[in-house]
């Protein structure tokens, strides 16, 4: 237990840090206690309710098809909490394997996937995302799959850098001299040793994958109405902007409250466990 | 230089190869193909047979990806479907609102980012130096369409400062100006983030070099030490960061013209989008793609002019 508390109080010493760890907390709360939390239905329609501003019963107004706003709010944190969950992982998974590949294999392979990486990376993110969405349709499978497309690289390169570093190093030459295979050097030797930095840079990836998906959601390439997400609430307060502020007003203080929050942690995580990734 | 000028092209050229190899395998592997995806659900077997057959897709796959390839790098990426008009013309008309747009967004990043950066450096550890550093945090994490539809709200819509849509009068550059500063503080604003903290350490090393010791010897006034002799080295590293920078911009800029309904590449992207323009997409993720690696080539260029180190590096 006292493992667990060291890096936490580490973290909390940090005003910024601390400022990061609540604010995320308070999104995670929101989102999971979601149904606790509001007894409206974020997609239940009331038109004779449309386009109010607060009050103690609808505490951040309505919408302009009377949809409870709050409540829209909390359920929409479940989608971008998910996607940033789901696709973080999915590309963190893909992004081990390939960096291991071109780090650990031939180097006409290396220079091969460097040049892979350098292509997917000079696409402009938003004319990917067009491209792509235009082909699959809007879903939050396309939103996921630019995520892993935009991010993967990133992660593939860093570790391609840090197994280069550590295949010559004398333990591994060591194993390799008592006949250890290579797929046993890769995950017991290399893994392990390059995937602390990783963590951390996918943490401050967190709020980039959580603006891809309000981005494409605000475009209308994300999720599909009825559903909530913060992105397509914030389009429909573009949409009647001229009729009330409050709509926009709930659609972007959650995706400002969050991305920030990472943010802050992230990168009190980054300078208290890795200072060597300071500025990156 | 010579031959690090041309190593630094082959491997643009080759990275717009792999980026077109990639936006190929994209439109072939992904269920759906582009005929049906522009006629729409109500078109029949023969239309689209008939489209097929006029944008080359019943051709076998390498014959089909060759002449992508061959008709991208002499400027043909084949017409547009509503109106026939080649895609390169098409593209080309809207590129220069987004240009001005990333210009704005540039002299905005510029104007505000180098003084606060510099700021910071000289009053170091301060409380000046720390709501520096933790605003330019802030600007970073917070995506460009919330800043946008923000903006539009409070000085477009509510205060009626600026105005909220369009790009002006053609003609009166001054209507113009004042269209583009809402849309480019939006795209702009995230980079200022990035210039001051780059300012503020590549100055906090600058102040340190020898060069600096030796003025300051000399008795000159701090005023024209740290902007002369000190901003003057600090700033290069900018350079390579707004190359990198315009990619992201470019992205910005797609959602600043949407909220802002100015014409512009993103706009032609997202209406080709909704009319199933499919050519119109494509053509313009490689022209943007090709911008970006053309712009970094700049950077690196004009880094490699100045720096002989990254030459001999490469």
């Amino acid at each position: 237990m006292a493992e667990l508390w060291r890096p936490i109080r580490k973290i909390l010493r940090e005003p910024l840090g601390a400022l990061g760890l609540f604010l995320v907390l308070f999104v995670i709360f929101g989102a999971v206690f979601a149904d606790l939390l509001t007894g409206w239905d974020p997609t239940k329609i009331n038109p004779r309710d449309r386009f109010q501003g607060p009050s103690a019963d609808h505490l951040m107004g309505t919408d302009q098809l009377g949809r409870d706003l709050f409540a829209r709010v909390l359920y929409g944190g479940r989608i971008a909490l998910f996607v940033a969950l789901v696709s973080t992982a999915v590309s963190l998974v893909i992004g081990i394997i390939l960096g291991l590949i071109a780090g650990y294999g031939p180097r006409w392979l290396d220079n091969l996937m460097i040049l892979l990486f350098d292509a997917m990376k000079s696409f402009p993110t938003v004319m990917l995302a067009l491209a792509l969405v235009t082909l699959m349709g809007p879903s939050l499978t396309a939103v996921m799959v630019v995520v892993v497309l935009v991010t993967v690289p990133g992660y593939a390169r860093i570790i391609r850098t840090q197994t280069i570093a550590l295949k010559t190093s004398e333990y591994v030459t060591a194993a390799q001299s008592m006949g250890a295979s290579s797929a046993r050097i890769l995950r017991v030797h290399i893994l392990p040793n390059v995937i602390g930095p990783l963590v951390i840079l996918a943490s401050m990836d967190i709020p980039v994958v959580i603006g891809i998906e309000a981005g494409m959601s605000f475009l209308g390439l994300g999720v599909r109405p009825p559903t909530p997400s913060w992105g397509s609430i914030l389009n429909d307060g573009f949409t009647n902007i001229r009729d009330t502020a409050w709509i926009a007003i709930a659609g972007g203080v959650p995706i400002i409250i969050t991305t920030l929050g990472f943010t802050f942690l992230g990168e009190t995580l980054r300078d208290v466990f890795d200072p060597r990734l300071k500025g990156r | 230089m010579l031959s690090y000028f041309f190593k630094r092209l082959g491997l643009a050229a080759a990275i717009v190869s792999v980026a077109m190899f990639l936006l190929f395998c994209m439109i072939y592997l992904i269920p759906g193909d582009p005929a049906s995806v522009a006629l729409g659900p109500r078109a029949t077997e023969e239309m689209r047979a008939a489209l097929r057959e006029k944008m080359g897709l019943n051709q076998p796959v390498l014959v089909q990806f060759w002449n992508f390839y061959i008709g991208a790098w002499t400027g043909d990426l084949g017409d547009e479907v509503l109106s026939g008009r080649p895609v390169t013309t098409v593209v080309f008309e809207q590129l220069p609102y987004t240009l001005a747009l990333i210009v704005g967004g540039i002299t905005w990043s510029v104007a505000l980012g180098i003084p606060l950066g510099c700021w910071a450096a000289v009053s170091r550890g301060s409380w000046a130096d720390r709501v520096v550093g933790i605003l330019s945090v802030a600007v970073i994490a917070v995506p460009s369409f919330v800043i946008a539809i923000y903006a539009l709200l409070i000085f477009a819509v509510e205060l009626r400062w600026l105005p909220a849509i369009g790009a002006g009068e053609p003609g009166n550059l001054g209507d113009q100006l004042t269209h583009l500063i809402l849309p480019s503080l939006a795209v702009g604003l995230g980079w200022v983030g990035y210039i001051a903290r780059m300012v503020r350490a590549s100055m906090l090393e600058v102040l340190e070099a020898s060069h600096i010791r030796t003025a300051r010897a000399f008795g000159l006034p701090d005023r024209t030490i740290t902007y002369r002799y000190a901003l003057s080295i600090a700033i290069l590293p900018t350079v390579t960061l707004l190359g990198v920078g315009i990619g992201q911009m470019l992205s910005s800029a797609v959602f600043a013209e949407i909220v802002f309904a100015r014409p512009g590449v993103g706009k032609l992207v997202y209406d080709a989008i909704l009319t199933r323009n499919f050519p119109i997409v494509t053509g313009t993720v490689l022209i943007t793609t090709v911008l970006f690696v053309l712009l970094n080539l700049l950077a690196d260029l004009i880094i490699g002019a100045l720096d002989p180190r990254v030459r001999s590096s490469f």
